[in-house]
């Protein structure tokens, strides 16, 4: 009984400190802003590092967890940001801000989650590579799509099309909300630092608790040793399929906050670099380590705005920043050093 | 009294006390040949509910092929495999471990960065029955089932002595424990027929003596089949009731300890042929 204690309190300890410090990092900037502290354009980045913590967050999942790399995560994450914005103006304004603002990420957060269900029927014939190039070419599909499709809204409903804005034949009063490759426009500033908080809080609780759970289990065992679990009755399709869409509803919801956060928004924001972006926040902050990609994904954000003294030399510096960190965390002696300082890692000593 | 499908091929190894039972597992001309090599052929096994027996033979005479049948991760391209009479025709890796076979690798296959106690859990999936969203919101299905299965792995864990060693990474475990824990974690299936790949391999003798042991207990305990591949002799004379010899993936022999012990065939097998004199 002695040791079940001391384990439920490590893993849970561990994921209390990863709480505690979101809600603490939540807690100085509030106090920060109504204290007027706060640089006007770092203001105005507080949304998106809390979109970016989510999406890091989920991506970990899928990387991490599962240990498939994906490269189009940020392809769900348009799907749900245009979703959204559609949603959101659908709503109207009638509706009160943070309701319209949850409803639309909601909507958001499904219509990831159903693409996401086609996306994972060839993803989970393939490994490795393969299935990194298919994510890859998936994240490309959707920016393209998103390109080409123009969305009205007037007293009749929604219209689609996918010719051009003339196509739709709105009536006199409708307004154009996707214009193609002039992306959405007229998009209702909803999304606060409140809001960005509760979709950090409620991606921990959903991502933490589903790792320590029979399903986060079994995602990672067939992660460690695909064979073994399939010995024990482990069904990969099952396990793999639960990870990678709960990743991408995640992901679709971190869009609708992202995407609410600007008036417009263009489908190439999502593109390739976007996901590898994201990526990179994962792999920074650790495979598998949530707590890390929260901090790499603000850190990382936060950066190029800290640099800008450095004025055209910004992308250079930020590089060898980059560098210097992936080469400093992965020193075995730094690594020897972290361990020390991790909780409950008595018992996880390195048998030589 | 159950009623054969098929006749027991001749050497059966049911022990006198699983006589009156069905087997097992029943084996009927089982083989696979890949591309033109007949890896296994005419492949004829019976074992009984309690018995343990043995699969011997030289390096490369199909021995882990047969456990890759059996569990499926091979089709076989000929004969039948009969779990507790029931055909496995069609069936994958996954519902024949649900039907009641659960196996250990010859190279050790655990799930490496998880806990000791979790990789036993892993073995549990199919016990547990909470689906995800219990999962995610804690509701009061997790938490019971969790409970009844942390209690499980730890009753599991002390057959080898390993409740101190619940929360360390598997990894880490030292050779010897890693293949203990790929034990453990076969039985958290509640197999009906367990399958030992090597489990002495790497082990000292006083260890491989605790194994034998052990094995023992397990079957005792559990009331199940073992069948193991070794190559420690000792060991296998020493546990198993009957014991199969392989060799070019034909069996050469099949019988009791002694049986096998004075058997020509399995000699020359062995040790080659003597040279006319």
């Amino acid at each position: 009984m002695a040791t079940k204690l001391k384990r439920m309190a490590s893993s849970t300890r561990s994921s209390f400190i990863t709480y505690g410090m979101v809600i603490v990092a939540y807690a100085v900037m509030e106090a920060l802003l109504s204290g007027g502290l706060l640089t006007s354009s770092l203001k105005g980045m507080l949304v998106p590092i809390c979109a970016y913590v989510v999406m890091a967050v989920s991506l970990n999942l899928t990387v991490g967890i599962m240990g498939e790399l994906s490269l189009g995560h940020a392809g769900f994450m348009s799907v749900g940001a245009f979703t959204a914005v559609i949603a959101a103006a659908a709503l109207g304004s009638t509706v009160a801000g943070p309701v319209r603002l949850a409803a639309s990420m909601a909507v958001g957060g499904v219509a990831a989650g159903l693409v996401s269900l086609i996306v994972v029927v060839p993803v989970l014939r393939l490994q490795g590579d393969y299935l990194a190039i298919v994510t890859l070419a998936f994240g490309e599909i959707i920016k393209n799509i998103i390109n080409c499709v123009y969305v009205g809204l007037d007293g009749a409903g929604i219209h689609f099309g996918m010719k051009d804005a003339a196509a739709l034949g709105l009536e006199a009063d409708g307004k154009m909300l996707l214009q193609g490759p002039m992306g959405a426009v007229g998009i209702p500033k909803l999304s606060t630092l409140t809001a960005g908080f509760i979709l950090m809080m409620l991606t921990l609780a959903v991502v933490l608790n589903f790792v320590h759970s029979r399903s986060g289990r079994a995602v990672m065992a067939l992660r460690d040793n695909r064979i073994a679990a399939e010995s024990v009755g482990i069904s990969p399709t099952r396990y793999k399929m639960m990870a990678f869409v709960t990743s991408a509803v995640l992901a679709g919801l971190a869009g609708g906050l992202y995407a609410m956060n600007f008036s417009s928004i263009l489908a190439k924001k999502f593109d390739f670099n976007t996901s590898i972006l994201i990526l990179v926040f994962v792999v920074l902050g650790g495979m598998g380590n949530i707590r890390g990609s929260i901090i790499a994904a603000a850190a990382l954000t936060v950066l190029p705005e800290l640099l800008r003294q450095f004025a055209d030399y910004r992308m250079l510096v930020y590089a060898i920043v980059l560098i210097l960190v992936m080469l400093f965390t992965n020193n075995p002696a730094c690594k020897a050093l972290f361990a020390r300082f991790k909780f409950g890692s008595s018992a996880r000593k390195e048998a030589v | 009294m159950f009623s054969k499908l098929v006749p027991i091929p001749s050497g059966a190894m049911i022990p006198d006390r699983d006589a009156d039972k069905s087997p097992i597992l029943e084996c009927i001309n089982l083989g696979v040949t890949f591309g033109g090599l007949k890896a296994v052929e005419n492949f004829n096994l019976t074992i009984g509910r309690t018995e343990i027996a043995g699969l011997i033979g030289p390096n490369g005479a199909g021995k882990t092929t047969v456990f890759n049948l059996l569990t499926k991760v091979y089709q076989p391209t000929k004969g039948t495999i009969l779990l507790d009479g029931k055909d496995t025709h069609g069936m994958n890796t996954i519902q024949v471990n649900r039907a009641g076979v659960a196996r250990t690798f010859q190279n050790i296959r655990l799930f490496t960065n998880l806990s000791v106690e979790d990789n036993v859990k892993g073995g549990m999936n199919n016990a547990m029955h909470y689906n995800m969203w219990s999962g995610i919101f804690r509701l009061p299905g997790f938490w019971k089932e969790e409970r009844v299965a942390h209690e499980r792995a730890m009753e599991l864990l002390s057959i080898f002595d390993m409740q101190d060693m619940a929360s360390a990474r598997a990894g880490s475990l030292p050779y010897g424990a890693q293949r203990r824990l790929e034990i453990v974690r076969a039985l958290a299936t509640n197999p009906g027929l367990l399958l030992l790949d090597e489990p002495a391999a790497g082990m000292n003798p006083s260890e491989t003596a605790e194994l034998m042991e052990n094995i023992r207990k397990i079957r005792d305990t559990f009331q199940i089949a073992v069948l193991l591949i070794e190559h420690d002799m000792k060991l296998v004379m020493n546990i198993c009731e009957g014991i199969c010899v392989l060799n070019f993936g034909q069996i050469i022999a099949k019988g009791s300890p002694e049986d096998i012990q004075s058997n020509p065939t399995v000699i020359e097998a062995y040790l080659g042929k003597k040279k006319e004199a």
